[in-house]
């Protein structure tokens, strides 16, 4: 940490482009995530935002948090206006003498990248658009309050898919956007989470030199949703990580590359317990999400050429 | 102004005018009727006609959505689409109104399901008036091919700064060859000024698009908007009137045809007027008092235009080729709303008819007169007629 103290400043821009005062929740992983991608983006860029938490905290006419140009137009259309953006500026830079280097980024929530935005998402990549597309995944619909997506942990309880007599929360695992990104055959597709601000930033930096469409999807820490101290949010990132229940991780012209290479994970016992969405658990319940973690750890170990871990 | 006359098909003559006006992004989906226009696009940026980005989107949702990307960093931005394609759009089109983007994009109006029907009307247009477009009707391929020159020029104003959409028969005129006079690009360059938006995306001056609003706010922003739209009139009419000045062809927002004393008057839009027309000629020539009243400009509504039109005429007699289920037929409505407050008010009879690409004849529109007529005289005008349907 001292080694790291001496060179933070040195390494990391002061510069914020997303600018403090917005309306984020106390102890927001997502907005963290967004200030760490906006860092290593810098000025040049232009955002073009899905509906969703970070639209409403950072936008109430007539404020506006965005220091970069910033737009936001529905829930389900961010890659497909990133797709125009992109567009109008290489037409621009061929017909009208425009000659900036301008990075566009594409970014919304869990809802709007693996539910709603999906298709446009899956167009943007196959067309081969020349952009970033950043998934803020604080896993259900939390601006709306906390309905389940199709991003929701298995055993989470949501307001729309509510812990009961009959039902355990989330019945469902969580989709995996990283391979459906990947699917696209896209030159790079990334894993990260709002407590890991380096990996977050080297990883941004990396996709947008990267000509074509890059995709990296944060696991971002909501207390509001996952019903936890908000002062734990940096915690909860790293537990996530450390028990193997979000591995981080990149696919690199298809690739795979375990980049937080953990060889003992913890129990997800010490993730869950902090959570109120998941209170409701049982040993029983917890021992399938356990059996699970370590399956999906190792498939993405075994398809980044290390051993399995028990 | 030089140019040349050819036999063209009107969705081809639409892409000669996006070509001329050196349209710099093309985002869209295809659908039946306005493939050929879009086609016709990627065929002159694929041989190097026109330097443009093509941007074959997944749907027309994303069409209008990858539109809004680029107009918003600046560039000249055009798309086309039809019937489900239009409302399949329509969450967006709201958003390119507010934002004031001055995206142009051709309607080739279609019925819209169910059940399933490809074939021409109005009812995608009339379910679009409320989004904040301006909306402009033709009749056939040379108003289809000025009208978008004009769109571009209306759009792009500083003063206007508001997306146009240009409503044109789907199959009826998209799909007919005509004669066409089509403009040289020195021409179209001398009359159409260069696209910069003053708000453009831009990194050295980052401005913030899509704000929401609190009811504290969204009330002023729609009065807004309202206002844009409506002042936007006087921006048409000086396009319109140098354009007309260019090429001879002049347009008005409410146009006559033999209109002048007659006690009867035909109003409709779109491409059935030239088949109005025919039927005009013949019941004049037969000593009826008869004209016609087509729209060219449907949004902004073009009240005092309209009430000029009509207010001398004794009869009324409006065809929809879009039907509001449970309600006063469209157009019909917004006539009758613009005449309330005059004094002598016309009789009006309201017909709905041509839908899902159900003919109008000539001969159908002598009838329409002679019915709305018996309508009139038996005290019927609160009924909506639906013309030349099975039982």
């Amino acid at each position: 940490m001292e080694t790291l103290s001496i060179y933070v400043p040195k390494l990391v821009t002061k510069g914020e482009y997303i600018a403090s005062g917005h309306r984020a929740c106390s102890g927001c992983g997502e907005v963290l995530a967004v200030r760490y991608v906006c860092k290593a983006l810098g000025r040049n860029t232009i955002i073009s935002n899905a509906t969703g938490c970070m639209e409403i905290i950072s936008s109430p006419l007539p404020e506006s948090a965005w220091e970069v140009p910033w737009i936001h137009t529905l829930f389900e259309n961010a890659s497909a206006v990133a797709s125009g953006i992109e567009s109008g500026i290489k037409a621009l830079k061929r017909k009208h003498g425009y000659t900036k280097e301008v990075k566009v980024v594409a970014m919304g929530g869990d809802g709007g990248t693996a539910d709603i935005g999906l298709q446009s998402l899956s167009g943007a990549l196959e067309r081969g658009h020349d952009f970033l597309y950043v998934c803020y995944d604080n896993e259900a619909y939390m601006n709306t309050g906390i309905q389940r997506s199709s991003e929701t942990p298995f055993g989470a309880s949501t307001t729309t898919a509510p812990a009961g007599k009959n039902s355990l929360g989330q019945h469902t695992w969580k989709k995996n956007m990283a391979a459906i990104a990947a699917a696209h055959n896209i030159p790079y597709v990334a894993t990260s989470c709002s407590s890991y601000p380096f990996d977050i930033m080297s990883k941004v930096e990396k996709a947008v030199k990267i000509k074509g469409p890059s995709y990296i999807h944060i696991l971002s820490v909501c207390p509001t949703g996952w019903r936890c101290p908000s002062n734990l949010t940096i915690k909860m990132g790293r537990l996530a990580v450390e028990t193997g229940i979000f591995p981080v991780y990149e696919i690199e012209d298809g690739k795979y590359k375990l980049n937080i290479d953990l060889p003992n994970l913890r129990p997800v016992e010490d993730y869950l317990k902090l959570q109120g969405r998941y209170r409701h658990l049982t040993k029983d319940n917890t021992a399938i999400i356990q059996a699970k973690a370590i399956e999906e750890y190792n498939r993405i170990r075994q398809l980044s050429g290390l051993k399995a871990i028990k | 102004m030089t140019s040349k006359r050819i036999g063209i098909e009107s969705s081809l003559a639409i892409a000669e005018a996006v070509k001329l006006a050196n349209t710099d992004v093309i985002a869209a989906y295809p659908i039946t009727p306005q493939t050929h226009i879009v086609e016709g696009l990627a065929e002159m940026v694929a041989n190097g006609d026109l330097d443009a980005e093509y941007i074959p989107v997944e749907s027309e949702h994303s069409a209008m959505s990858a539109c809004l990307g680029s107009s918003a960093v600046g560039a000249r931005t055009f798309t086309a689409t039809a019937g489900q394609g239009l409302i399949l759009m329509h969450e967006v089109l709201m958003v390119a109104a507010s934002m004031r983007l001055p995206i142009v994009m051709t309607v080739a109006n279609r019925a819209l399901s169910g059940p399933l029907n490809v074939w021409g009307d109005q009812s995608d247009a009339m379910i679009t008036r409320d989004a904040g477009w301006i909306q402009i009707f033709v009749e056939n391929g040379q108003q289809a091919f000025d009208q978008v020159l004009c769109a571009f020029h209306i759009a792009e104003h500083p003063d206007v700064l508001l997306p146009t959409i240009i409503n044109v028969d789907g199959f009826h005129v998209s799909h007919v060859i005509e004669s066409v006079e089509i403009l040289d690009r020195k021409t179209v360059d001398g009359f159409l000024p260069p696209y910069k938006h003053p708000y453009a995306l831009d990194p050295d001056n980052p401005v913030t698009m899509g704000c929401f609003a609190t009811p504290n706010m969204y009330a002023e922003t729609r009065k807004d908007l309202d206002a844009a739209v409506r002042n936007s009139k006087k921006v048409i009419l000086e396009v319109w009137r140098k354009y007309g000045d260019l090429t001879g062809r002049h347009y008005k927002p409410v146009e006559q045809y033999k209109a002048d004393r007659a006690e009867t008057l035909l109003v409709l839009a779109g491409g059935y007027c030239e088949n109005a027309m025919d039927a005009i000629d013949k019941m004049q020539n037969e000593g009826k008092k008869v004209g016609l009243v087509r729209i060219r400009l449907w949004r902004p509504f073009p009240y005092e235009d309209m009430v000029q039109a009509l207010s001398g005429a004794s009869n009324v007699i409006v065809l929809d080729r879009a039907i509001s289920l449970g309600g006063p037929a469209p157009i019909c409505s917004e006539i009758k709303a613009a005449l309330y407050s005059i004094d002598r008010r016309p009789h009006i009879a309201s017909f709905v008819g041509g839908l899902g690409g159900r003919d109008v004849s000539p001969a159908d529109f002598e009838k329409i007169v002679d019915l709305g007529l018996e309508h009139i005289k038996a005290g019927r005008e609160d009924e909506t007629i639906m013309y030349g349907v099975r039982e």
